[in-house]
């Protein structure tokens, strides 16, 4: 049989899918080992125990500074920057984005503008935002709203402009005005669309959370492994990138879910 | 003809930039015909039924309806259902027959509540009953088969009572069984009704069943060095009587040596 029709079963895709974890941690193991064995002090490939000893301190005890469990504070300062960012953008990408598939004078005027935009860097003009909006989150948040909005607005307009030409006319010969056509026809069906967009848009909206929190901040993870970076605390380092990674994963998962429940009629029509 | 015919079509002439598709189209349609257009491929039926709608202005000439000037965008007395993507994906069976009830009353909210709701329902379902797609009120138009979904794009239109209504190719993409289903199903809404329908069609034989006049589009002049420098217009105008079952059959092999 060729190579392209032979499939795994389940069980044996849950196994090959296993291995290269598996390899991993056998493979950072071994280094560690080595290293650990050469110099007891070595801070790169800490060991199993200091791991455990590091996110004991991080998760568990509350810091002796602040008084605050540093891996719940930071994950809360993280998210809330994070979902008022991710927020915001949705909100504008969504609004922005009816109007301008729908109304030919509005994504005359706007377009453009939006398309200059989406092609600045953000990361480019986070000086200029610590400089109008302070080090404080206003900032932060900013920053997220400008990396990711862009995207889901041309997202969003795409979909509306995806719609059958033939549901936008059905839709007037039933008698309905444009906020009618917006209301009933255009916002609930690239509202699942939004999902996906914000979706694929936490990504990057991760990438500017930690990036700003590395320049200015007092708590959140990003300010937290690039504080410890000073000490090469690989020990907190590792942990915390493992914790965003499963919280991005989470989020993942949590936005189909949510998507695949709260519009039954889009999954199979993808 | 009498100036009382419900569509009025006077040198209508439709260009693209590069192609004319239309031209020198003069019609008049009276009130209870059933028109069906036959053509070939690509000679600008569906660009007809657009400048019928509204969708698209001709280049010139001005088409009147119930002897009114069309508006220049689709409305509420002409009802159209298209080969595909007729019916709302997102809503239910009901809800994609209730939602133009809901929009005609309700400007802002576009929803209806409460005891009007109940009634606009129990119409919707009568409706629905009348297509035979009861049984299926609540499903999404994904898990309905194509026949079902054109007995729901039809139901959606005629719940609001239509003057006339457009059919594109409505069963070109339906087994012939259900085809013929579907035949019966508009020819008797359309004598219950009252309507005035429009029907484009690839299927000769369906157009002469149907209809009670059948046009047929053609290019009458052709450049061989540039096919799109003529559009099409109406080079057959038949009526079609209803008992004649056998004599129609000379009419059609004409039409079709000519087609
Ligand atoms: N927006 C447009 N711009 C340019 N040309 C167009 C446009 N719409 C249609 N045409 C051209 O007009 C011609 C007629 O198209 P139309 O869809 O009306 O044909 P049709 O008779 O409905 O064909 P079919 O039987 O395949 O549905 C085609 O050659 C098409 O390329
Ligand atoms: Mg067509």
């Amino acid at each position: 049989m060729r190579l392209i029709n032979q499939r795994p079963s389940r069980g044996a895709a849950i196994i090959v899918a296993a291995l290269p974890f598996a390899a991993l941690v056998v493979i950072y193991l071994t280094f560690s080992d080595i290293r650990l064995e050469a110099n007891p002090q070595d801070k790169l490939l800490p060991s199993v125990e200091s791991f455990a000893d590091a996110i004991r301190r991080m998760a568990f005890e509350p810091s002796v500074r602040t008084g605050k469990i540093l891996l719940w504070a930071d994950t809360a300062a993280s998210l809330q920057r994070l979902f008022i960012g991710i927020g915001v953008s949705a909100l504008a990408g969504f609004t922005f984005g009816v109007l301008n598939g729908m109304i030919p004078w509005f994504s005359a005027a706007w377009s453009p503008l939006v398309r200059v935009l989406s092609m600045i860097p953000p990361i480019a003009i986070l000086p200029i935002l610590f400089i109008m909006f302070g080090l404080g989150e206003l900032s932060k948040v900013v920053l997220i709203v400008f990396g990711t909005a862009p995207f889901i607005m041309r997202d969003m307009e795409q979909r509306v402009r995806e719609l059958p030409r033939e549901q936008i006319v059905k839709a007037q010969t039933l008698d309905a005005n444009t906020w009618q056509i917006a209301v009933r026809v255009v916002a609930p069906q690239v509202m699942p669309r939004l999902m996906d967009a914000v979706r694929l848009s936490l990504g990057a909206a991760w990438l500017f959370l930690i990036a700003a929190e590395a320049i200015a901040s007092t708590e959140g993870l990003g300010y937290r492994i690039f504080l410890v970076r000073r000490y090469l605390a690989m020990d907190v380092i590792l942990p915390y990138v493992a914790w965003i990674t499963l919280l991005a994963f989470l989020l993942d998962a949590a936005f189909r879910k949510l998507n695949a429940f709260l519009f039954p009629w889009y999954g199979t029509n993808r | 003809m009498t100036s009382g015919a419900l569509i009025r079509v006077s040198q209508l002439w439709k260009s693209y930039p590069g192609t004319a598709v239309l031209e020198r189209i003069n019609l008049e349609v009276e009130r209870n015909e059933f028109v069906t257009v036959v053509g070939a491929s690509g000679c600008g039926k569906t660009t007809f039924f657009k400048l019928l709608l509204g969708e698209e202005q001709p280049t010139r000439g001005t088409i009147f309806v119930a002897g009114k000037p069309l508006a220049p965008e689709p409305g509420k007395d002409r009802g159209v259902v298209f080969q595909r993507y007729s019916v709302f994906p997102h809503l239910t069976v009901l809800e994609n027959v209730l939602v133009g009830l809901e929009l005609r009353r309700s400007k802002f909210l576009c929803r209806s509540f409460g005891r009007r709701r109940r009634d606009e329902i129990e119409q919707c379902e009568r409706m629905l009953e009348r297509v035979g797609l009861l049984s299926s009120a609540n499903a999404y138009p994904d898990a309905l088969s194509g026949g079902m979904q054109q007995r729901l794009a039809l139901s959606q239109t005629l719940i609001m009572g239509p003057e006339i209504l457009l059919l594109d190719e409505p069963f070109g993409a339906l087994d012939p069984g259900i085809r013929a289903d579907m035949h019966g199903l508009v020819r008797e809404l359309y004598s219950e009704l009252n309507l005035t329908v429009l029907m484009i069609t690839h299927d000769l034989s369906e157009g002469f069943r149907l209809g009670t006049r059948l046009l047929v589009f053609d290019k009458v002049r052709v450049d061989p060095h540039d096919p799109d420098a003529y559009g099409a217009t109406i080079t057959y105008d038949v009526p079609v009587s209803r008992n004649r079952n056998n004599g129609n059959e000379p009419t059609i092999a004409a039409l079709e040596s000519g087609v």
